[in-house]
């Protein structure tokens, strides 16, 4: 399945596990695409926040509301649970501080969505076992010394991750029509959860 | 293919005549009251294409095209206000007017008084940002328009920016401050006195009454101030440290360096169209000018001021810095406001809102398109 399928895949999926009419913040929200889906799918009241200023242009064009920032400086400037959902959707690779920025997203967020590309998936797994090489790929199209994904996980290493601290996963989601082996098979990871 | 609004004239809006007046903040009263005004565009029949530009410290309501076909200049902010430009004039209707306290045709310390027949200079009352938008809402008002869809402007002018969504709002629909801030840093009160000081030591200024056409202290007042406009990088790009007509340093106090000569021509033709005494009152508007003062705090000040704000900053500059715009965007978040906000790469320094012109246009070509259902 190509990159651009499970992307969309995805989005599918979120725009079912939002609810209708929530607050949503999306955290590094591109040129607001998935807002703007979930403004008119779900009629949520959505926020977003990014760095890119060009990408800034683009969403204020469309209608979406975005603060420029760097997610790296935390969320300070938003109260507890001032959104429903809180959505990092394929950054949480990229960020500075992982732990911290999924902790400030449960505070902030009463729910929290995050996905992110699965570094277990067969296809990085076979690069790197045969060939001894750092996947590059559509998932991972980049060299290891111009990558911006600085924090590569897998999805097992998530599900353990917030086993570890307190975090219930209330839904996840998998691009594998075997539905078995997700870890192996799935390029992506999709989950929903809260705050124990 | 952008164009120019082309030949405009200047208008006059006369109010507050005796026995009325427009109340000031300082308690004082002003009477009567002149605004002069520009306008492009035309005012649709919903009257919802309406849009105010509000101008900076030197500024005028001369905003675009030109005053006549020969004129050199075009107005302070021509790069954005046209047909098929930011402010689109074949879709709305842009107003202009010089600030209460101006030099520029609206009533100011050089306007005449009938009690005397003499210009008012230092008696002229001291005035407030929200006095000059409480003059402007009176121009508003008379133009028969219930909501503006957006005010918009730099530095100053998005002082009053700030203050229409906190005195009037009710009478918009959004809101466009850019490299602005809700209270003048304790830096900018300094360079605003330095400045004011420079005019009031100047013995030809005499003590207001001055008849001397360039006026030394407000040439080196200018020369502060274009230094605070600009940045680091911007100066080293424009000067580096080039020499003025010269191989060699003078070892004497003439002018050696390109950026000296700069000032000096910038001080020295800014004498010859501002009057002294106005920038003595708008530099301590500007002073001031503190909503959280006002209002409490930041976050009160706005309570009541649901409309729509793209808020814009500059990376460089340090006189109205990026963090101050974005205390008032953390104050409109708090309360639930449709706020954007984004800060401009650029090198330019605080005069960036002047020369910034694709990205501007970009964004605030967006921001009023998302706003096209209020204006149909």
């Amino acid at each position: 399945m190509s990159l651009e399928r499970t992307l969309l895949k995805n989005k599918f999926k979120i725009l079912d596990m939002v609810e209708p009419q929530a607050r949503v913040l999306d955290l590094g929200c591109g040129n607001g695409e998935l807002l703007k889906l979930l403004k008119e799918k779900k009629n949520i009241k959505g926020y977003g926040v990014e760095i890119d200023e060009n990408h800034i242009i683009e969403c204020v064009s469309n209608n979406i509301s975005v603060i420029q920032g760097n997610l790296d400086k935390g969320l300070h400037d938003y109260g507890d649970h001032s959104f429903d959902y809180c959505l990092l959707i394929q950054t949480l690779q990229v960020v500075y501080k992982p732990k911290i920025i999924i902790q400030e997203m449960l505070r902030v967020g009463r729910k929290a969505i995050i996905s992110f590309p699965n570094f277990a998936y067969w296809k990085n797994r076979t690069r790197l076992f045969f060939w001894g090489r750092m996947p590059v790929n559509k998932e991972f199209p980049y060299s290891w010394f111009d990558t911006p994904n600085i924090h590569m996980l897998t999805i097992e290493d998530f599900r353990e991750f917030c086993h570890q601290n307190g975090i219930i996963i209330l839904e996840e989601f998998y691009i594998n029509s075997m539905k078995i082996f997700n870890n192996s098979f799935s390029p992506t990871g999709l989950f929903l959860i809260k705050k124990d | 293919m952008d164009q120019s609004v082309g030949v405009v004239k200047t208008q006059s809006f006369e109010f507050a005549k005796a026995p009325d007046f427009l109340p000031l903040d300082s308690g004082e009263k002003l009477s009567p009251v002149t605004l002069a005004y520009e306008t492009y565009g035309n005012l649709n029949a919903k009257k919802s294409n309406a849009i105010l530009i509000c101008h900076a410290l030197s500024g005028d309501a001369h905003v675009a095209g030109k005053h006549s076909a020969d004129d050199e200049k075009t107005g302070w902010w021509d790069m954005m206000i046209g047909p098929g430009k930011a402010f689109d004039t074949n879709r709305y209707f842009v107003i202009c007017s010089n600030v209460i306290g101006g030099c520029k045709g609206s009533t100011g310390p050089g306007s005449i008084r009938s009690q005397t027949g003499k210009p008012y200079a230092l008696e002229f009352p001291v005035i407030t940002v929200r006095d000059m938008v409480r003059a402007q809402k009176t121009l508003i008002d008379s133009l028969n328009i219930e909501k503006l869809l957006t005010v918009v402007g730099g530095s100053l002018g998005g002082m009053q920016v700030l203050q229409w969504a906190v005195s009037f709002p009710e009478r918009l629909v959004s809101l466009i401050p850019i490299a602005t801030t809700h209270r003048l840093s304790a830096q900018g009160i300094a360079l605003n006195e330095v400045q004011r000081q420079a005019i009031l030591h100047d013995p030809d200024w005499n003590k207001g009454k001055y008849t001397k056409e360039t006026l030394t202290g407000l040439s080196i007042a200018r020369m502060i101030g274009h230094i605070s406009y600009l940045s680091d990088e911007a100066m080293h790009h424009k000067f580096g440290r080039e020499l003025r007509n010269k191989e060699k340093f003078g070892y004497d106090f003439s002018t050696d360096f390109e950026v000296e000569s700069y000032l000096h021509h910038q001080g020295i033709a800014f004498t010859k169209r501002f009057d002294a005494n106005s920038y003595l009152y708008m530099t301590k508007a500007m002073d001031y000018f503190d909503l959280a003062g006002q209002y409490g705090s930041l976050k009160e000040a706005f309570r009541q001021s649901k409309i729509k704000y793209l808020v814009i900053s500059f990376s460089s500059d340090w006189l109205f810095p990026p963090y101050q715009s974005l205390e008032v965007v953390q104050a409109l978040k708090i309360n639930n406001h449709d706020v954007s906000y984004c800060e401009i790469k650029s090198a330019y320094g605080h005069d960036a809102f002047l020369v910034e012109r694709e990205q501007l246009t970009r964004l605030i070509h967006g921001f009023l398109k998302s706003l096209e259902s209020y204006v149909a």
